[in-house]
C-alpha cells in the first residue's frame, strides 16, 4: 500500500522513420511527467506510434499529453497512431479539440463613448429610481397621516433606540476630538494676533452650524446608513420583501419609512449632543493650552452662538437623517440577490449617503447666506 | 484508477468505523459505520433533519468525529497529523449544494486557484487543465465568465469543474438536484455518470432526489433521525421492493404509512 508507485515515464525508440513512443507508470498530473513539446525537442520523424507499455493509473496529465500529441503531429504533419491508449483519455483528449458549442462570447471594454453613454443611461434610471422612491415616501407620509399606513411603531422605536442610543459613544468621541482639533487649529493662528479668547467663537459658530450636524451625520451614513443597505438587501435576497408585496403590504410603508422616520428624530437629537460635546472638546483645550478660563470661554461662546446657529444646525440635522436614511434604503432595496449584491448595497449607501449630505449642506449655505440666518 | 467496478484487492476507498457526530452536547449521529467502494456511486439519504449533511461535514472534514473514525484509502483521516490530513484533502473534491464558487473569479480562476495553491503545475498547464475541466463539465467557452454571468445550472457544473480540478479519487456532492429543473437534474446525473466512467472517481451523493438515487446509485444507506443511524444499506431498486422496513419502504416509494396517514389532517 506504501509502495511508491513507479513515475510516468516516456521511453523513445525508432524503427526506421517511425518514432515508438512508449508511455508508462503512473501519470498524475501533481507528480513529474513527460511534457510533449520536451520529449519532441531535436525530433521530427515521419511517423509517431505512441503505445502503452505498463500504463499504470491515469488523470488529466495524460489527456492533456495526448491532446498537445495530436495538436502537434498536425501542425507539422506527421502521422500518429495510438496503440493500445485508455479511449476514456483519448475522450477527454476529444473535448479539448472540440469547438465551444456557446456562441456568446463575453464582449471586450467599451470605448469612451459607449462607456459614456452607459454611465449617462445608468444614471438616468437611478435618478428615476430615486425619486420613485422619495414620491413612494411621500404618498406614505400622506397614507401616515390619514392613519391608512402600514407602520409599525415597534420597529420605529427599535430602531430609534438603534441609530441614536447605540450610537452615542461614537458620536461624542468623534466630537469631542473634533472640538479639540478646531481648537488647536484655530489657537496656531489666534494667538499671533492676541486673540486666543476668539478660540471659544470659532469652535461654537463652526461646531453648532457645521461640524455638529455634519460629523454626526458622516457617522451615521457609515454606521446606521450602511445597515440598513445591508439589512433590506438581506431581506430581498431572502425574498423577504417579495412576501411583504404579495401580502399587499408597501415595503415602503412598512420598511423604509420606520428607519427614515427614526433617523428624522434621533439626528437633531444628536447633533445638539454632538454640538455639546464639540464645544466641550474646544474648551479643554482652551484651559490647557490657552489658560483661558472655562467661565470665560462659556460666556464667549454664549455670545457668539444664538438660538438661530442652533437652529440651522438642527435644520441641516434633520435633513442630513431623512437622506442618509432614503440613501441606505433605496441602495438595499436596489440590491442584487446575492451575497455580493448585498456588499455592494452597503458600500453604495455610504457613499451615495456622504454624496447627498455634501450637496444639502451646500445648497443650505446658499439658503441660509440669503436669508441671513 | 479507470475500472468501474470494486476491487477486492485495493482498500475501500471511504471506510467509516463507528463515527459518532454531534454538535456541542446533541449527539446527530450514533456509531455510523459503512465502506464505499472504489469508482462506486454511492448515495446517503433519508429524511429531512436526519443528518446528512452533518455526515458529509464530518466526511469532508469541517467537523470532526466525537468517536470513530474515517478513513481514506485505508488512511486514518481523523487521526492524521496536519500534513498528511492536507494531503488527504487533496485526494477529494466537493461540489456544494449552492456550488460555492467565489464570485469575484472568473470559471477559468475558479478552477485554476486549487491547481496554485495546492500543485506546483505550471501556469500554462494550470489553463489547460481548466479549460479541460470545464470542457468535461459542458461549459467550454464559459472560462472568462463570472458567475453571476451563468445559470444555476452551470453554477453547479462549474463547481463540478473546480471540485474536479486536482482530478480527486472521490468526489463529494451535496444535494447537487436542489434548485434544479428536471431536465438540467438528468444532465448532471448523466455528467456524474460519465465521471465514473472516465475517471473511476468514486462519487458520494447526500441526496433525497428518488430519480437520481435509482437512476445512478450503485449502492445507498439511508440514515433516520430517530435511532440516529443508519437504519438501510444496499442497493436502491432492492431496499425499495424488499425492505422490511416501512420508512425504507415509504421513503423510496415515495408514499405515507397508512397508519401514518391517519393522523395527517383531511384537506379535502
Amino acid at each position: 500500500m506504501n509502495e511508491t508507485p513507479p513515475p510516468a515515464c516516456a521511453h523513445l525508440s525508432r524503427e526506421g522513420k517511425t518514432l515508438v513512443m512508449k508511455l508508462g507508470g503512473d501519470w498524475r498530473m501533481t507528480e513529474p511527467h513527460p511534457v510533449w513539446e520536451y520529449v519532441m525537442t531535436g525530433t521530427r520523424p515521419a511517423r509517431v506510434v505512441l503505445r502503452a507499455d505498463g500504463l499504470g493509473t491515469w488523470d488529466s496529465s495524460l489527456a492533456l499529453f495526448l491532446r498537445a500529441a495530436r495538436v502537434w503531429s498536425g501542425k507539422h504533419g506527421v502521422e500518429l497512431v495510438e496503440e493500445g491508449l485508455p479511449k476514456e483519455a483519448g475522450k477527454l483528449a476529444d473535448l479539448l479539440a472540440r469547438k465551444p458549442v456557446v456562441t456568446a462570447t463575453r464582449t471586450g471594454l467599451p470605448n469612451l463613448f459607449t462607456a459614456v453613454g452607459q454611465a449617462s443611461v445608468k444614471l438616468w434610471a437611478e435618478t428615476k429610481d430615486i425619486a420613485h422612491l422619495v414620491g413612494e415616501c411621500l404618498f406614505s407620509v400622506v397614507r401616515f397621516f390619514r392613519g391608512q399606513a402600514q407602520f409599525r411603531w415597534q420597529d420605529c422605536f427599535s430602531e430609534m433606540q438603534e441609530c441614536g442610543a447605540m450610537a452615542l459613544p461614537i458620536v461624542g468621541l468623534i466630537s469631542f476630538l473634533t472640538g479639540v482639533t478646531m481648537a488647536y487649529t484655530g489657537a496656531i493662528v489666534l494667538r499671533q494676533y492676541g486673540g486666543d479668547i476668539y478660540v471659544a467663537d470659532l469652535v461654537g459658530l463652526a461646531v453648532v452650524r457645521e461640524m455638529g450636524p455634519m460629523m454626526t451625520a458622516v457617522v451615521l451614513a457609515g454606521r446606521t446608513g450602511a445597515a440598513f443597505a445591508a439589512m433590506l438587501g438581506n431581506m430581498k435576497a431572502n425574498e423577504e420583501i417579495d412576501a411583504l408585496e404579495t401580502l399587499g403590504v408597501s415595503p415602503v410603508d412598512f420598511l423604509v419609512m420606520p428607519r427614515i422616520g427614526a433617523l428624522l428624530v434621533m439626528m437633531p437629537l444628536l447633533a445638539l449632543y454632538s454640538n455639546c460635546l464639540g464645544i466641550i472638546g474646544g474648551l479643554c483645550i482652551s484651559r490647557s493650552l490657552l489658560d483661558i478660563p472655562a467661565s470665560l470661554y462659556w460666556s464667549e461662546t454664549k455670545s457668539i452662538v444664538d438660538l438661530s446657529d442652533i437652529n440651522t444646525g438642527l435644520i441641516k440635522a434633520a435633513t442630513f437623517g431623512i437622506l442618509i436614511g432614503v440613501a441606505g434604503c433605496w441602495r438595499g432595496l436596489q440590491a442584487d440577490r446575492s451575497a455580493a449584491g448585498v456588499g455592494q448595497a452597503a458600500t453604495s449607501a455610504v457613499v451615495t449617503g456622504i454624496l447627498l449630505i455634501v450637496v444639502a449642506d451646500s445648497i443650505y449655505a446658499v439658503i441660509f447666506n440669503m436669508l441671513g440666518w | 484508477m479507470n475500472a468501474p467496478v470494486a476491487s477486492p484487492a485495493r482498500p475501500p476507498a471511504i471506510e467509516l468505523a463507528g463515527v459518532t457526530c454531534s454538535y456541542g452536547d446533541r449527539i446527530v449521529l450514533e456509531n455510523v459505520s459503512f465502506t464505499v467502494q472504489p469508482a462506486e456511486i454511492f448515495f446517503i439519504i433519508g429524511g429531512s433533519g436526519c443528518g446528512k449533511s452533518t455526515l458529509l461535514r464530518h466526511l469532508i472534514g469541517l467537523k470532526q468525529p466525537v468517536k470513530g473514525s474515517v478513513k481514506y484509502s485505508g488512511r486514518d483521516f481523523t487521526a492524521a497529523a496536519a500534513r498528511e490530513r492536507k494531503e488527504l484533502l487533496r485526494t477529494f473534491g466537493v461540489l456544494y449544494q449552492g456550488a460555492a464558487l467565489w464570485s469575484s473569479m472568473t470559471l477559468r480562476e475558479n478552477v485554476t486557484l486549487p491547481l496554485e495553491l495546492l500543485t506546483n503545475i505550471g501556469r500554462k498547464e494550470r489553463e489547460e487543465i481548466a479549460v479541460l475541466k470545464l470542457a468535461q463539465v459542458g461549459l467550454a467557452g464559459y472560462e472568462d465568465y463570472f458567475p453571476a454571468e451563468i445559470s444555476g445550472g452551470m453554477k453547479k457544473r462549474a463547481g463540478l469543474a473546480r471540485a474536479l480540478a486536482l482530478d480527486p479519487a472521490i468526489v463529494f456532492f451535496d444535494e447537487p438536484s436542489a434548485g434544479l429543473d428536471p431536465i438540467t437534474s438528468l444532465k448532471l446525473d448523466e455528467l456524474v455518470k460519465e465521471i465514473r466512467d472516465t475517471l473511476g472517481t468514486t462519487i458520494v451523493i447526500v441526496s433525497h432526489e428518488l430519480a437520481s438515487i435509482f437512476d445512478l446509485a450503485d449502492r445507498v444507506i439511508m440514515l433516520d433521525r430517530t435511532v440516529r443511524g443508519i437504519i438501510a444499506e444496499g442497493e436502491p431498486k432492492a431496499l425499495r421492493d424488499h425492505s422490511p422496513d416501512a420508512r425504507v419502504q415509504e421513503f423510496l416509494n415515495r408514499r405515507l404509512d397508512p397508519l401514518q396517514q391517519q393522523t395527517l389532517p383531511d384537506l379535502s
